[in-house]
């Protein structure tokens, strides 16, 4: 696979690290529930078909990356720094 | 000197005046230059090349291509020994040495062919029966049996002496197969300037063209692909790779190819690796990779002189070898015929040919007649005779009469297969066409197209126009202009008409599916009668297609005989799928240099070079070589080394490389704020000049990783972290800052390599610092307190940083300065250390020391341990948020009995202790249940004299006093212990202040 960095092109897999599912938003703040917690940390959805995944280009930029992949094809839809990310684009 | 009795006299593309001897199971032979072992064994007359899989029976050569699933050879000797090599894909060099496998004693005499007669225990589904049956039948009957009897050639049994390589390419075009339909691709797509990768397996590019006699435009093919070579060299921007296969299509026009540099040598020239393995990145690629022909399933069908009419083609027109003097034609087609038009043509006479259609064509009838041939239409062959050769054949015609014919080659034509594999890679199915009855490829790969016989467009014309097309497309959608079009060349006409024949019943004798694996229909017979009749199934039940080939020549006929055994279409029992690799690979070819030492990059401190001059023994932790001791003349072992070291700091002072720990910069005004968030400690509090001891976890509540952070400015940290976990920690830095909370006003870089640190340990460090640091700088203790950390200058105005923090519990500072000062800054401490007895010391006694103090590291934060469990859990805020806060009071980690940190130390001081035990109950079994936790670390120590060990134990903290049993069943020892606190040492910390 390769996917295209934004800040230093198309890229090869293997400088990239996988993180996963980039939905879920970690419940901050002391009010967060333990519940909201564990479904944070341990629930994912497996679609198949598109999915915004985090991907870190840790021998590039290391730019923390929103990719927009279908898990199917592997096609890459859209990849922008996740600081920068409007949520739930893949939906 | 032998003097090859088959040559043809003339034609053919081999080198007549360069002869190469070579030798096959010892015995010498002469081929010549352009030959592939198997031609030249052809040439010599050896017929016999090996011996199959589980009956050991006679086998030659099948075929002239990658497909063959016979003739497989363990090629050169000793380290270079490689075996289960195709002869018919080796290019014959000088010397060659090649021996035949699956053979015992010898390849004409082999005792184990035995198992042919015992045939019916080595059936479908043996294997999976025979495990059902007593173990020990197995084991002791069975195994050793079927090792012996059945397996492949050997590997070597040295190191590999070659190197090998990984390289990578960039195209716009890349071409697979340099036969008709990939020239042509690679020459209309060149010459729009694209930058364009030809490849071939082949050393001769040509592809059937080197094998058939053709025209093209009214011309000898050999015209036609010496313009086209001639004219491909000539643009600068396309590479032509001969001996390369591409094996493997990746995501996203991404190609892994083999090129076989140095296989055709005997030995690699200086400086060349033997295999070179590529990662081709293509914009477009067009599969040009041609058709595999098809076998027909008939009883001894494995006879050596059995070969596919194709393969009989390349040995006479390429090789100029006759594979036998007196020929039969077996066809279910037209192109079976082309077979006999050539053989006439170099004078061996040709039989009969035996059609399994009614209709001849007249032309053929003429043909048959012109060269004396008998025909037999609407005719099969039914069996064959003959012992390590072919001796004759029997006919059966549609009335089921017999006729015996005697010959010593059978040419078997029953159409083609496309090479689709690459388009299978991605998950493509490949899809039945009805009309050439065979699978094409289906939904192709972004990127890719596919041209001539690879698509089912078998006639050479169809080739040829493909290619034009297609490689004109490829480099147009690439971005390059086009000029118009030519016509494709014209070629001579080609019958292709075809009706194939999957099976021939016979009345007795082995009819082979899969050569290479001794699967015979029998057995495809015998899994349908006991329901394995998925395809899958089928598969691993017979292990049909399953050996090095992949089935290349039998996938379709297992599916076929299972599609008549469940009265079934082909198209409705399945399809076959196909992954990567297309051909074996070697491992070599994938690993490059990456192996041994270079396996992955060594890592060496700033002050590596100085610790070499102190004589330091170096280990390898992770990627960084660190001093593990420094020994001296006059000491008695490395225990005693240690020792020394540990004691010369604690009764003086000592100096310790700490470099490799990970060194993280962290500035903003939220700086404060984000750290409070990855630790579960305060730091907003924390006042600058100051060092703080910090924990973070993971957000499952398992501890990640520790380290001091010092506050150097209102807005400014510098966090450390573990040596092992640098990396790991950066990036959940990034992650917590850009993907959880991108509005914090702070940024972070490593600066690990940008600055040598030096642990300086003792109760004479002050005094040593006190010669380095320059004297504006006050470092009383008064001025510069534990837990101070500042930025100073050293050494007359060399920029540095100054912590007072401990790992061993000594009054103890660290030192760091831009890494290119490290040697210097050693050699200096050196300088200013020697009327106190410094004493350079190394990762051992640093453990022993911490060991000392109960200072956890990598041993304890091993990733299943919990903050309470390091008996930490008070250092937990309840005041803020923070990565792990919540998953840390899951019930299970918060439990009383979990595994808690203690120190222990022998009953009997003159124990020993092992890292690794368990701890189990005094008059408890050494048995699962009874385990209550494990020891982390252990070591010698010379302040106590006598071992101490940390490690964890259910309850931990309040069994203090207890004793237990450290139990290793793997070093067989078992030590009893008493349990106590995990500090041995000044428990009231008093010498940290000093
Ligand atoms: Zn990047």
């Amino acid at each position: 696979m390769r996917i295209a960095c934004p800040h230093c092109g198309l890229r090869d897999l293997q400088e990239f690290t996988y993180l996963g599912d980039a939905s879920p938003s970690r419940p901050d703040g002391l009010a967060a529930t333990e519940s909201a917690m564990f479904d944070y940390v341990y629930l994912r959805e497996n679609p198949r078909g598109l999915l915004e995944e985090l991907w870190f280009h840790n021998a590039g930029c290391r730019a923390w990356l929103a990719v927009c992949r279908d898990t199917l094809t592997h096609t890459i839809q859209s990849v922008v720094p996740a600081n920068k990310r409007k949520k739930g684009a893949a939906a | 000197m032998s003097k090859q009795p088959l040559r043809l006299p003339n034609g053919g593309l081999v080198d007549r005046a360069r002869t190469l001897s070579f030798r096959f199971d010892g015995k010498s032979y002469d081929g010549h230059a352009g030959d592939t072992l198997a031609s030249a064994l052809l040439a010599n007359g050896v017929g016999l090349m090996g011996r199959s899989f589980k009956y050991h029976r006679p086998r030659g050569l099948l075929s002239a291509g990658p497909e063959e699933p016979n003739a497989l050879v363990e090629l050169r000797a000793g380290a270079r020994r490689e075996p289960n090599t195709r002869a018919t894909m080796v290019e014959l060099f000088q010397n060659l040495e090649a021996t035949s496998q699956n053979r015992w004693p010898s390849l004409r005499f082999d005792v184990l062919s035995v198992n042919g007669l015992a045939g019916p225990a080595l059936v479908a589904g043996f294997y999976y029966k025979t495990f059902m049956w007593p173990a020990a039948f197995w084991e002791k009957l069975y195994e050793p049996l079927i090792r012996r009897a059945a397996g492949l050639g050997r590997a070597a049994e040295f190191e590999d002496p070659d190197h090998y390589e990984k390289a990578f390419a960039f195209c716009d075009v890349l071409v697979i197969g340099a036969g008709p339909a990939g020239l042509s691709a690679a020459l209309t797509a060149g010459r729009s300037g694209a930058r364009v990768i030809i490849c071939d397996e082949d050393f001769q590019l040509g592809g059937r063209l080197l094998a058939e006699r053709r025209e093209i435009d009214g011309r000898a093919a050999a015209d036609w692909l010496a313009t086209t070579l001639a004219e491909l060299a000539s643009l600068s921007e396309v590479r032509i790779m001969p001996r390369t296969s591409v094996y493997g299509l990746y995501d996203h026009g991404i190609y892994g190819a083999v090129e076989r540099v140095s296989d055709h040598v005997a030995v690699p020239p200086p400086h060349q690796p033997r295999q070179r393995g590529w990662r081709i990145y293509a914009k477009r690629a067009v599969l040009a990779a041609g058709a595999l022909e098809r076998p027909i399933v008939f009883a001894g069908n494995d006879l050596p002189g059995v070969m596919l009419a194709g393969a009989v083609r390349a040995y006479v027109n390429r090789f100029a070898v006759l594979p036998g003097r007196k020929a039969v034609i077996f066809t279910s087609g037209d192109s079976g015929w082309a077979t006999v038009r050539d053989l006439a043509e170099v004078g061996a006479h040709v039989a009969a040919v035996v059609d399994s259609r009614s209709e001849i064509k007249p032309e053929f009838k003429s043909l048959a007649s012109r060269v004396g041939a008998r025909v037999f239409a609407g005719s099969v062959v039914e069996a064959t005779r003959g012992g390590r050769a072919l001796r004759g054949i029997t006919v059966r015609d549609a009335s089921g009469k017999r006729t015996a014919l005697a010959c010593d080659i059978l040419a078997v034509s029953n159409g083609w297969n496309p090479t689709l594999h690459l388009t299978s890679h991605q998950n493509g199915k490949p899809v039945w066409d009805e009309e050439i009855q065979a699978f094409v490829p289906g939904v192709l790969p972004p990127g890719l197209s596919v041209a001539g016989s690879a698509a089912g467009r078998f006639t050479l014309a169809e080739a040829l126009q493909d290619g034009a097309r297609l490689g004109r497309e490829a480099a147009s959608e690439a971005g390059f202009a086009m000029a118009a079009a030519q016509p494709a060349p014209t070629t001579d006409a080609e019958a292709s008409e075809l009706k194939p024949i999957w099976r021939v019943k016979g009345r007795k004798g082995k009819a082979f599916v899969d050569l290479q694996n001794d699967v015979t229909d029998k057995d495809v017979e015998l899994a349908a009668r006991e329901g394995f009749r998925s395809v899958e199934h089928l598969k691993r039940y017979t292990t049909l297609g399953m050996a090095t080939d992949q089935g290349k020549t039998s996938n379709l006929s297992g599916l076929a005989l299972m599609a008549e055994q469940t009265g079934k279409a082909i198209c409705d029992t399945g399809t076959t799928t196909f992954r990567p690799p297309y051909t074996p690979v070697a491992i070599g070819a994938l690993a490059g240099h990456h192996r041994g030492k270079d396996f992955r990059p060594v890592r060496l401190t700033p002050t590596h070079d100085w610790s070499r001059e102190q004589g330091a023994v170096f280990l390898e932790t992770g990627q960084w070589l660190r001093a593990q001791y420094y020994p001296k003349f006059t000491d008695k072992d490395w225990l005693s080394t240690v020792n020394r070291e540990v004691l010369a700091t604690r009764g003086g002072v000592g100096i310790c490389d700490v470099s490799t720990l990970g060194k993280i910069d962290l500035q903003g005004t939220d700086a404060a704020e984000f750290l409070e968030r990855v630790y579960i400690n305060a730091w907003k509090t924390l006042p600058i000049g100051k060092a703080r001891y910090g924990l973070m976890l993971r957000e499952d509540g398992f501890v990640m990783d520790d380290g001091t952070t010092s506050r150097l400015g209102e807005n400014h940290f510098l966090m450390t972290t573990t040596t092992i976990n640098a990396t790991k920690v950066m990036q959940h830095l990034e992650f917590c800052h850009q993907v959880l909370w991108p509005h914090l006003d702070v940024r972070m870089v490593s600066v690990s390599e940008q600055w040598a640190q030096v642990a300086v340990a003792g109760p004479r460090s002050r005094e040593v610092l006190r010669g380095i640091v320059d004297a504006k700088h006050d470092i009383s203790n008064e001025a510069f307190p534990y837990l101070a950390a500042r930025e100073i200058s050293v050494g007359g105005g060399i920029p540095a940083r100054l912590f007072r923090i401990s790992f061993s519990g000594e009054l103890a500072y660290e030192l760091a300065v831009p890494a290119d000062y490290g040697q210097a800054m050693m050699r200096a401490l050196m300088a200013a250390g020697q009327a106190f007895g410094i004493t350079p010391y190394g990762l051992d006694a640093m453990s022993v020391m911490r060991i000392e103090k109960g200072h956890v590291i990598g041993s304890e934060l091993n990733g299943q341990t919990t903050v309470r469990d390091l008996g930490l859990a008070k250092m937990m805020s309840s005041k803020k948020d923070f990565i792990g806060r919540l998953m840390a009071k899951r019930e299970a980690l918060v439990q009383s009995d979990r595994p808690t940190l203690v120190g222990f130390k022998p009953i009997d001081k003159g124990k020993s202790l092992s890292g690794g035990a368990h701890f189990v109950g005094i008059r408890r079994a050494n048995k699962l249940e009874n385990d209550e936790g494990y020891v982390t670390s252990v070591a010698y120590s010379p302040n106590l004299q006598h071992w101490i060990g940390l490690g964890f134990l259910k309850n931990g903290p309040a069994r203090i006093g207890e004793r237990i049993r450290a139990v290793d069943l793997v070093r067989n020892s078992e030590v009893e212990v008493e349990i106590c606190s995990p500090v041995f040492f000044d428990h009231e910390g008093t010498r940290l202040h000093g």
